[in-house]
């Protein structure tokens, strides 16, 4: 409880000030549509109740966006294209495969990395130099290509959300599998154990913290992955196209209840895995 | 058919080169290191070449490099104004005002314990959400030209910038503190000479850690709108053009401007941090 005072307090700042910015922001619309109908210049009260509720505020005030929220996914069908459970379903569903193949395939790759000395020094300068790169900017090439390819919907955003997630997961994986000091390896060696041995007794287990902090950075890079995979296409459905066909329309309530869709899935998925690494980590006696 | 036998051929040598090369005595000196990335970079760029001419792959799904050198060597005016655009005028001063923003905070709230408690949670939260999903906000805001995309960077890169300096100001241990009080320190001089100094590897961290989000956010923030220049603007016109040449050559800027951009804050580390475990070799 003592930890969730000050958490509170900040939230709460964080909402009056956002008021705050929503009342200033709002009323050059009030007195502009008092100007326009000639008549006085509103009371500071009557301005302030009329910028709680605008259809189309500069920046709506969080309980419009929490009703939106809550009339788009739960006072809605869910099978209905307004629905945000329907759109964040088809991002989500991009996500999970792309991160799921990007996963994968970097502990594979640091697999190899780790056993075959050619594949480290060529590969891993690339790897660790193509953090520094916005990946990003492809991810619109990705999706008309695919598309003239004839592939659509779910794999292009998923290659996306693949390749994004890829790269951290191979550094992350190849530095917790060489992170067993050499006493701990001498000592299988002694035990005369092989090389297989080794991997999955001493190097997997040990690799654990490593891959589960990458994993919580790369389900994060997969969604923003999805998100902007969704943005050529010309808006048809998921979360990226309620963001642009939101800012096409001026819809500024739908923008904010999309981000925050965005927001409360990317949190749901790191909360997800913290529970995994915690269970996981506990039951290999590693929890500190 | 050649191209094809030609680029398997040197693939497989460059390979066979690598394993010689990285067996050899003298594998772990630095042209060794150099040299083995930069063969195997080289082969996959024959290999490339080789297997999109030979296998006649149209240029509107992969152009070989070499089309894409030459759209490079050819327009190069627009890539300097596209660079110069969202590069240096959104991503650079988006980055500038967010980490000063970010570290001016972290000083004003490391009196109070209870403010950290609080903001921590909150930053670490904040940081691990797809921000520039406010991209489209702030191009309604701020207009199409690179002001918006400068708003999407400082809000990018504040929290992670944030999180790590509010870390490095805790990096200062107690022995060093109390040294400083029975010199009768003020608070002030012990942040100056010692916290701050102290603070200097995590706040490096996180500046190296937001400049590849500086430029993530620019480019991205274009796609929502932006005025007839700039590279997340290019890369969706030339789309629609289906000129893919074109877009792999904003592609190579936007990879060599981010390297460099890295490059340059963890050069800028080496000569501050020179104490640091981490950066003695």
């Amino acid at each position: 409880m003592r930890n969730f005072l000050p958490i509170l307090t900040v939230v709460a700042a964080i909402v009056v000030l956002w008021y705050g910015a929503a009342v200033k922001l709002n009323s050059a619309w009030v007195y502009d549509q008092a100007t326009r109908a000639g008549a006085d210049v509103p009371a500071f009260s009557q301005v302030v109740s009329e910028t709680m509720n605008q259809d189309r505020p500069v920046l709506p005030t969080p309980h419009q966006v929490v009703a939106e929220l809550w009339k788009s996914t739960v006072g809605m069908a869910i099978t209905s294209k307004r629905s945000l459970v329907y759109h964040g379903w088809i991002t989500l569903s991009a996500t999970l495969l792309g991160f799921a193949i990007g996963t994968g395939l970097g502990v594979l790759l640091a697999v190899g990395i780790i056993h075959n000395r050619a594949m480290d020094m060529s590969v891993m300068p690339w790897a660790i130099a193509s953090q520094t790169i916005p990946i990003l900017a492809i991810a619109p090439m990705i999706i008309v290509v695919l598309n003239s390819l004839g592939l659509q919907g779910l794999v292009p955003k998923a290659i996306i959300s693949a390749y994004l997630s890829f790269f951290p997961v191979v550094v992350g994986m190849v530095k917790g599998l060489r992170s067993p000091d050499q006493m701990q390896l001498d000592l299988l060696k002694t035990y005369n154990a092989s090389s297989a041995a080794a991997f999955w007794k001493l190097r997997v287990p040990s690799s654990m913290p490593y891959l589960f902090a990458s994993l919580k950075v790369g389900i994060a890079a997969s969604l923003v992955g999805a998100i902007v995979g969704e943005l050529p296409t010309g808006a048809v459905a998921g979360l990226g196209a309620r963001l642009l066909s939101g800012s096409y329309y001026g819809q500024t309530v739908q923008i904010w209840a999309a981000l925050f869709a965005a927001a409360i899935v990317a949190a749901g998925m790191v909360i997800v895995i913290g529970m995994i690494e915690r269970g996981t980590l506990k039951r290999m006696g590693m929890v500190r | 058919m050649i191209w094809v036998t030609v680029a398997l051929a040197a693939w497989i040598g460059g390979w066979y080169l690598n394993i010689r090369l990285s067996h050899a005595a003298n594998a772990r000196t630095r042209a060794g290191q150099l040299a083995v990335p930069i063969i195997f970079g080289v082969t996959i760029l024959i290999l490339w070449e080789g297997l999109v001419r030979g296998l006649g792959v149209s240029p509107v799904i992969l152009p070989p490099p070499s089309a894409v050198a030459a759209r490079i060597a050819s327009s190069l005016p627009t890539l300097g104004a596209d660079f110069w655009q969202t590069a240096v005028k959104g991503a650079l001063t988006g980055y500038v005002l967010g980490c000063g923003a970010a570290v001016l905070t972290a000083i004003a709230i490391d009196r109070s314990p209870f403010l950290q408690k609080g903001l921590l949670p909150v930053g670490n939260f904040v940081a691990a959400l797809p921000i520039v999903g406010i991209a489209p906000i702030m191009v309604m805001w701020f207009g199409f030209d690179w002001q918006s995309k400068a708003a999407v960077v400082v809000i990018m890169v504040f929290f992670p910038m944030l999180v790590n300096t509010v870390a490095g100001l805790k990096a200062a241990d107690a022995m060093q503190r109390d040294l400083m009080a029975t010199y009768s320190a003020s608070y002030g001089q012990t942040l100056t000479k010692l916290r701050l100094p102290a603070a200097m590897p995590f706040i490096f961290n996180g500046l190296k850690i937001s400049s590849t989000l500086a430029l993530i956010g620019a480019i991205v923030a274009e796609f929502f709108g932006s005025p007839i220049v700039g590279m997340g603007f290019r890369i969706n016109a030339s789309i629609g053009q289906l000129a893919l040449d074109m877009i792999w050559a904003e592609i190579a800027v936007a990879a060599l401007a981010g390297s460099a951009f890295y490059g340059l804050v963890a050069l800028i580390e080496r000569r501050m941090t020179f104490w640091h475990p981490s950066q003695r070799t």
